[in-house]
């Protein structure tokens, strides 16, 4: 019941001040944005060739932009020093590191129900395949970047230049989330294979480092 | 083995930052419900102390018990912590920042309103923390420390940036902290304002307690 209370209320702050500050989503609305359009003025695909290339830059356009957000996550904590008042408190750590994980989830989720329109309407795009599995690899897809990017930005929040190290060491292991991702999507797009094992080695990929985060997090909490 | 009727214990505490030593070999006991003053100059080790009692920093050696316990994360509930920057969401007002907090002591929401008003701010304010002056920030940082009720109390420069009438009231505050049983140890360089009710000042330098006076003999000098 601690635990849940913590989470939830821990969510609810996270929420509230992204609400009031709105530093996260607008700086990835405007860069998912610049992606899109930058991209659509680059290439001049065929529909065809849309459905072959859309997966890759659907997924790589929301990696980028989830930094702005994983990167705020923590720096708000940061300001006035106030993970020293969690950590001080008899709270478990695990709940702060779900909270965040869940906060993100919500926010890069938003940008995607925002974003995803305007992808289909600037690479003209229609699934051939079975259009309802683009929602599990969705789901499965952003939880993958989210819950990676939020422990490796708990890792990088005290050395110097953690804008930079966030991306150097969330990228390398978000390659086969990335894969499967990329995969499944341009499977559901051209309808020509299925998306079924791709699902897979997301659903796996996310349990995996799921629970390998939250075994971890409270070492790289206490670290100095 | 740890002694129980002790508030804090260290003993040959060192604490390296790579090549600089911020404590070097401090052991010292604090007694329960008695209000102590650490003064020294800057890089004195202050708040490296209070740190490593509050769990917060890790010794490179030496032992720290809490209340008794050797595990300072098992006596978490019992301490209250004040840092000198403010530990607060500025984009939140001083009730939704208690608010917040309460969740993680599983402490009753009516305390936010209790400590608010004992540090003589007004619950009801909605303004952001943000807006606040650095005094009334500072009052709110002790509100935050005192919303668990706690048995240790440790407090880094509660006073910096606080006009003299905040300072005062919060001194007195803190009298009657310590006269409900508390054990208060504050990091201060004005040991002045709480000279009434100080009961022992310790003295730091260079990483090392070099002198520690009770009330009485500080009387006598």
């Amino acid at each position: 019941m601690t635990f849940v209370s913590i989470t939830a209320a821990t969510l609810a702050k996270d929420i509230r001040l992204e609400w009031r500050s709105k530093d996260a989503i607008n700086a990835m609305l405007f860069f998912s944005l610049l992606v899109v359009v930058i991209f659509s003025f680059a290439f001049d695909p065929t529909a065809e060739e849309s459905r072959r290339i859309a997966g890759g830059l659907v997924w790589v356009a929301f990696l980028f932009a989830a930094i702005v957000a994983l990167n705020q996550t923590w720096a708000r904590e940061l300001r006035n020093q106030v993970l020293d008042a969690y950590r001080v408190s008899p709270a478990p750590t695990n709940p702060l590191f779900l909270a965040k994980a869940f906060g993100n989830f919500i926010f890069v989720s938003i940008l995607e129900a925002l974003m995803i329109p305007l992808f289909i309407a600037f690479y003209k795009l229609r699934a051939l395949g079975p259009a309802w599995e683009l929602a599990p690899i969705a789901l499965l897809g952003t939880w993958a970047l989210v819950v990676n990017g939020t422990f490796f930005a708990a890792i990088s929040l005290r050395t110097r230049s953690r804008e930079i190290m966030l991306p150097l060491l969330l990228f390398p292991i978000s390659i086969p989330a990335l894969l499967g991702m990329v995969n499944a999507t341009t499977a559901v797009l051209t309808g020509e294979a299925s998306a079924r094992f791709w699902i897979a080695l997301l659903l796996a990929y996310d349990v995996v480092f799921t629970i390998a985060c939250l075994l971890l997090f409270e070492t790289v909490l206490e670290a100095e | 083995m740890p002694n129980i009727s002790l508030a804090v214990a260290v003993e040959g505490l060192i604490k390296q930052f790579g090549h600089f030593a911020a404590l070097r070999g401090v052991s010292a006991q604090f007694a329960p419900g008695r209000l102590y003053v650490i003064v020294g100059d800057n890089g004195a080790g202050k708040t490296t102390l209070l740190r490593t009692i509050a769990g917060l920093s890790q010794p490179t050696r030496g032992d720290v018990s809490v209340l008794g316990a050797a595990n300072v994360k098992a006596t978490r509930a019992q301490i209250g912590y004040m840092a000198h920057p403010s530990l607060l969401y500025d984009e939140m007002s001083a009730m939704e920042n208690l608010q917040y907090f309460v969740r993680l002591y599983q402490v009753p929401n009516d305390r936010c309103r209790e400590v608010i008003k004992a540090v003589k701010l007004d619950p009801d304010l909605e303004r952001p923390v943000g807006q606040y002056s650095q005094g009334m920030r500072q009052r709110l940082s002790l509100a935050r420390a005192l919303l668990n009720d706690p048995k240790l109390l440790l407090l880094d420069e509660p006073f910096s940036n606080v006009d003299a009438h905040s300072a005062q009231q919060m001194a007195t505050l803190l009298g009657a902290t310590r006269d409900g049983g508390k054990t208060i140890l504050v990091v201060t360089h004005q040991p002045g304002l709480l000279e009434s009710i100080t009961d022992e000042f310790i003295c730091m330098d260079a990483g090392k307690i070099i002198a520690r006076t009770s009330k009485l003999q500080a009387a006598q000098q």
